[in-house]
C-alpha cells in the first residue's frame, strides 16, 4: 500500500516541479521590473483603460449586465472549441458515431446561437 | 458496434423526441416573436403527449442503452408517465395565469420541456455520469423558471436561493459519486452492485461516506428534512404555476432517482443506508407536521405539506424491499393528483384582479364559490389521509411495507405525525365551510383550470373504483427494479 502510494505520488512530481518553476518565474519577473525598470509615475497611467473601469477601485460596484452577457456567451463557444480539438485529433478512431455525436452537439449549439442572435443579445447599441 | 448503437437510439426515442421538440419550439417562438407564448405552450403540451405515446414502444422489458448508461424498464416507464403528466398539467395551469400576470413568454414552456427531458434521463440513468447530466439539465431549467417573474424581488430571490442551494447539493452529489468511484472503481450501477455484493458484510468506509453524501444531495432535491430549508422560500417566491410544477414533477423524478440509486447499485448495502433513510423520513414527517401549523401563506403551507409527504414516501423506501418501493410508487402517483387539485384551487385565488395567498382569504369559500371549496376540501381530506380518498391508500401502502419490514417505531411516528398534519389540513376545510365569508374570488378567465381541478378532484374521490389497475401497474414497476 505504502509503496503503491509512493509510486502514484512520484508520477505527480513533474507537476510539482512545474508549480515551483511557475511561481519562481512570476516572482523573478515582478521583482526584475521593480528593480531594473525605470519608475516614472504619471496620473494618466492610473486612468481608465479600454474597458472603461477605474484601474484601482472598490470591487463591489455596479457594472453593465452586458459585460456579463458577453462573457457568458464567450464561454459557451470557447468550450465548444475545447471539445472540438480532441475530437478532430481522434476522428480516425472514433468512427461515424463519434463524428455524428459532435455534429449533434454543434447542432444544439447552433440552435442556441440562432436564439441569442434573434433575441438581440449580440447587439451592443 | 453500430448495431448496438442503433438499438440504443430506439430506447432513447422518447427523450430524443422531446429534446428535439423543445429546440424546435424555441426556434418557432424566437422567429414568431413575443405574442407566441400561448401557441408554444399548447404545442409543448402536445409534444409531452406524443412523448408519452413513444414510451411503451421503446421499452418491451428491461433493456440497457449506450453501454449501460441508460436503462428502460417498467419502473422507468411508470415514473416517466407521471413526470409527463405532471409537466403537462402544470403547463395547462400556467397558460391563463401567465397571460393575466403579463409574464407570458415562449421560453417558459420550452424550459418546462427541457426540465422534463432532464427528469426522464434521471429516471432512466444507470450510471453516475448520466445521473448527473440528467439532474443538472433538470436543475438548470428549474432555476430559471423559479425566477421567471424577473421584476418581482421575491421571485428573483427564489431563483437565486434555489440556484445557490441547488449548486451546493450538486457539489455534494459529485463528492459522494467521486468517493464511490474511488472506492469501487466503477460508475455503472450494475458494476457497482456486483462489487458491493462481494463486500456486503464489510463495505469500505469510503463507499458508506459516498452513499451518505449522495443521499444528502438527493434529499435536497426532494426537499426532505433536514435539507428542506430552501423549500418554503422558493415555493412562496416563485410564480404559483411554477410552484405547482416544483411540487410535482421534479419531486417525483428525484424520488425515482433516489429509489433507483439505493436499490440498484447499493441494494446489497441496505443495512448501511436504511438508518439514514429512516432518520430523514422521521425528520421530514415531523417538520412537515409541526412547522406548517403556524403558516399564514397558503404556498408556504403547501411547501411544508410537501416536505411531510416526502417523509411518508421515504417510509416506504426505508423498508428497502419490493413492497416498500411499491408503496413509494403508489404514493407518488396519488401525490401528483392531490397537488394538482390543491394548486389548481390556489391559482383561482384572485380578488379584484390580483393574486392573494393568505390562508385567511379562503374564509367562507363554500358560500362564495362552492365548487372550488369542494375541490380544495377533497384535496385537503385526501392529504390528511382520510378514507376512502386516495391519500389514505398512499399512506396505507407505505405504512404496511414499514410494518412488514419490522420498522414499527417508524410506522407509529408516521401515523402520529399524520394526525398532527390533519389539524392544519382540516383547519382549511373549517375556514371554508364554517367561517364568515370574505370578499369573493374573481371568476377564472379560462375554462382549462376548471377542467383540471374537476378532473383531479374526481380522480382523488374515486380512487377506490380504479385502484386495482394502478396498484397492479405500480407492482409491475416495483418488481422490475428488483429484477423480477
Amino acid at each position: 500500500m505504502n509503496g503503491q502510494l509512493t509510486t502514484m505520488l512520484s508520477e505527480y512530481l513533474p507537476i510539482l516541479i512545474f508549480i515551483g518553476i511557475a511561481g519562481g518565474l512570476a516572482l523573478v519577473l515582478v521583482l526584475a521590473s521593480l528593480i531594473a525598470g525605470r519608475q516614472k509615475p504619471d496620473s494618466e497611467k492610473l486612468s481608465a483603460y479600454e474597458c472603461g473601469f477605474e484601474a484601482f477601485d472598490d470591487a463591489r460596484r455596479k457594472f453593465d449586465v452586458r459585460f456579463y452577457l458577453v462573457a457568458i456567451l464567450f464561454i459557451i463557444f470557447d468550450l465548444e472549441v475545447a471539445f472540438l480539438f480532441p475530437w478532430a485529433v481522434t476522428l480516425g478512431e472514433i468512427g461515424m458515431f463519434g463524428f455524428w455525436s459532435m455534429v449533434v452537439f454543434l447542432g444544439v449549439l447552433t440552435v442556441g446561437f440562432i436564439y441569442e442572435w434573434k433575441k438581440g443579445a449580440l447587439e451592443w447599441e | 458496434m453500430n448495431q448496438e448503437f442503433a438499438a440504443s437510439f430506439v430506447l432513447v426515442l422518447p427523450e430524443t423526441f422531446l429534446a428535439v421538440a423543445a429546440m424546435a419550439l424555441l426556434m418557432l417562438g424566437v422567429f414568431r416573436g413575443e405574442g407566441s407564448a400561448r401557441l408554444v405552450s399548447w404545442l409543448a403540451i402536445a409534444a409531452l403527449a406524443v412523448t408519452a405515446l413513444f414510451l411503451p414502444l421503446a421499452a418491451p422489458g428491461q433493456a440497457a442503452a449506450f453501454g449501460g448508461l441508460f436503462v428502460t424498464d417498467a419502473f422507468a416507464v411508470f415514473m416517466k408517465i407521471l413526470i409527463l403528466l405532471g409537466t403537462a398539467l402544470a403547463l395547462v395551469m400556467s397558460i391563463d395565469f401567465n397571460d393575466r400576470e403579463q409574464i407570458a413568454q415562449f421560453e417558459y414552456p420550452v424550459l418546462f420541456l427541457f426540465a422534463a427531458v432532464g427528469m426522464m434521463v434521471m429516471i432512466s440513468a444507470s450510471d453516475l455520469i448520466s445521473l448527473y447530466i440528467g439532474l443538472e439539465l433538470q436543475s438548470l431549467s428549474l432555476y430559471v423558471v423559479a425566477a421567471f417573474r424577473r421584476d418581482a424581488v421575491k421571485s428573483t430571490e427564489a431563483g437565486l436561493k434555489y440556484f445557490v442551494l441547488g449548486a451546493l447539493s450538486s457539489g455534494m452529489l459529485l463528492y459522494g459519486a467521486s468517493l464511490i468511484y474511488g472506492f469501487s472503481g466503477a460508475t455503472g450501477f450494475a458494476d457497482i452492485a456486483e462489487i458491493m455484493i462481494g463486500q456486503a458484510g464489510d463495505p469500505p468506509l469510503g463507499v458508506i461516506f459516498g452513499i451518505v453524501f449522495m443521499v444528502a444531495a438527493l434529499a435536497f432535491k426532494v426537499s426532505a428534512a433536514p435539507f428542506h430549508m430552501w423549500t418554503p422560500d422558493v415555493y412562496e417566491g416563485a410564480p404559483t404555476p411554477v410552484t405547482a410544477f416544483f411540487s410535482i414533477a421534479p419531486k417525483i423524478a428525484a424520488t425515482a432517482l433516489l429509489v433507483r440509486v439505493l436499490i440498484d447499485p447499493f441494494g446489497p448495502l441496505v443495512n448501511q443506508w436504511q438508518q439514514v433513510v429512516i432518520a430523514v423520513a422521521i425528520a421530514s414527517m415531523l417538520i412537515g407536521a409541526f412547522a406548517a401549523i403556524n403558516q399564514t401563506n397558503i404556498k408556504r403551507l403547501m411547501a411544508y405539506s410537501s416536505i411531510g409527504h416526502i417523509g411518508y414516501a421515504l417510509v416506504g423506501l426505508a423498508a428497502g424491499d419490493e413492497t416498500g418501493v411499491h408503496g413509494v410508487l403508489i404514493y407518488m402517483a396519488i401525490y401528483l393528483f392531490m397537488n394538482v387539485a390543491a394548486f389548481g384551487v390556489i391559482l383561482c385565488m384572485r380578488q379584484q384582479g390580483r393574486m392573494v395567498e393568505r390562508i385567511a382569504d379562503l374564509s367562507g369559500l363554500s358560500v362564495t364559490r362552492p365548487g372550488i371549496a369542494a375541490a380544495l376540501a377533497i384535496a385537503m381530506f385526501s392529504m390528511a389521509g382520510i378514507p376512502p380518498l386516495a391519500g389514505f391508500f398512499g399512506k396505507f401502502y407505505v405504512f404496511q411495507a414499514a410494518i412488514a419490514a419490522g420498522l414499527y417505531t417508524l410506522a407509529v411516528i408516521g401515523v402520529l405525525t399524520s394526525v398532527v398534519a390533519a389539524f392544519y389540513y382540516l383547519r382549511i376545510v373549517k375556514l371554508m365551510y364554517f367561517d364568515e365569508p370574505v370578499e369573493a374570488f374573481d371568476r377564472p378567465a379560462g375554462r382549462t383550470l376548471g377542467i383540471v381541478i374537476t378532473g383531479s378532484s374526481l380522480l382523488i374521490l374515486l380512487f377506490v373504483v380504479y385502484m386495482a389497475p394502478v396498484v397492479g401497474w405500480a407492482g409491475i414497476a416495483a418488481a422490475a427494479l428488483f429484477g423480477g
